[in-house]
């Protein structure tokens, strides 16, 4: 008999926030990923929403730092408001 | 040094957490599963000894407790599980090594559970000791793993409390309430002490540990930490804990105390506990007899997706 996949868990913690990754478990399928996402991740009204998505559907990047993939955002200083100098007696900027 | 090592090492010097799809050193890869594991395991078998009163809890108030703390505990078996998963083991392998006796879980749950005080007492004792050793894991080096030990302390302080409040309630009952009490932690006093592992100087591996920022306290040093929290608990409570040599050090501004019986706990960690076998057995039997159902909902599963 095969093993259930692997799901990885979002949840909302509350209204205005973003689902945020809390860990992964194993369902046989979508339907019971999300009720045992309920017991397992939120038993104590830890979330409003609870996103659960299959762990092989997901592309990740390598989280190194020095990855070659977040260098281009890296000399893009103009990027940032601080980059540009507005004088003191300018209101609301 | 390659210049991936460099990386892992910088990494840990600065405190800063390892995520899973970092390059670590094997050695590294393989303490830390083995230690999660470990962690899972305890959570799961630890279950069983109090998983015994919830049939014989007696009040409602009592049972629905007991309940959703051993409920608890399985979910944080299933935090851990999770966290070991992403260092690329499965959480198939790891209940089969348990199942073998190939990896270990704590001794103290090798212990019997014969009074319903002893309900009390391992949440005042054996929770407290768990979240002695827990908190500092919160900032331990590998993020998942940290990440879990933050939900589960969450969830301890309410363990611990709830065994505390069973045992006053029953100190403000009958003698014969009170002498349970006090018959209870006699007993567990000393294998609490135990599970913050042996001595430090006959753990080998600490050294290491701490190094890679797994561990972030001794074993003796979490031990001292445990019983100055725990005497005036003690007080508090009208019991008494068994160790002679147990007494106020001034100098030191903590609390001497005895040694446990190491032969004892090496002699349960080997498998010549109180409770070892049963407790595999159990293990084993809840496993094989889940069978038909995990079966049953991969066949179901399957089917919903032809149709
Ligand atoms: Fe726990
Ligand atoms: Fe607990």
């Amino acid at each position: 008999m095969s093993e259930w996949p692997l799901y990885e868990v979002f949840v909302r913690s509350k209204r205005g926030l973003n689902h945020v990754h809390v860990g992964s478990l194993h369902a046989p399928d979508d339907k019971l990923a999300l009720m045992h996402a309920r017991d397992v991740y939120t038993r104590r009204n830890e979330g409003v929403s609870i996103w659960v998505v299959r762990a092989d559907a997901i592309t990740a990047s390598s989280p190194d730092e020095k990855d070659p993939l977040f260098a281009p955002s890296g000399d893009k200083v103009y990027r940032h408001p601080t980059f540009y100098d507005i004088p003191e007696h300018v209101p609301h900027m | 040094m390659t210049e991936l090592a460099e990386y892992f090492e910088a990494t840990i010097q600065r405190g800063d957490r390892v995520e899973p799809r970092d390059w670590m050193p094997d050695a590294y890869r393989k303490t830390l599963v083995r230690q999660i594991a470990q962690h899972a395991h305890s959570e799961i078998i630890g279950m069983q000894p109090e998983g015994a009163w919830i049939s014989c809890a007696p009040s409602l108030r009592r049972k629905a407790i007991l309940l959703a703390k051993v409920q608890d505990e399985a979910g944080h078996g299933l935090y851990l599980y999770s966290a070991a998963e992403t260092l690329g083991t499965s959480r198939r392998e790891l209940t089969d090594k348990l199942l073998a006796g190939k990896q270990k879980y704590s001794s103290i749950f090798n212990y019997p559970t014969p009074s319903y005080a002893d309900v009390g007492t391992i949440g005042w004792l054996v929770d407290g000791a768990a979240i002695c050793n827990q908190v500092p894991l919160c900032r331990t080096s590998f993020g998942p793993y940290g990440r879990a030990m933050i939900r589960i302390c969450k969830e301890e302080s309410f363990h611990q409390r709830q065994g505390y409040e069973l045992l006053m309630t029953m100190m403000r009952g009958t003698d014969e309430q009170r002498a349970m009490v006090q018959e209870s932690v006699n007993r567990f006093w000393w294998p609490a002490l135990m599970m913050f592992g042996p001595p430090d100087d006959a753990s080998p591996n600490t050294a290491q540990s701490m190094a890679w920022g797994i561990k972030r306290d001794t074993n003796d040093d979490l031990r001292q930490k445990f019983v100055d929290m725990s005497v005036p608990q003690a007080e508090a409570l009208g019991v008494t804990l068994p160790d002679p040599d147990l007494k106020w050090n001034a100098e030191r501004g903590s609390y001497d105390f005895g040694q446990p019986d190491w032969d004892e706990f090496w002699a349960v960690v080997k498998g010549d506990g109180p409770c070892n076998a049963e407790r595999l057995e159990h293990r084993r039997k809840a496993h094989d007899d889940g069978a038909w159902v995990r079966g049953a909902a991969v066949a179901f599963a399957r089917l919903e997706e032809e149709l």
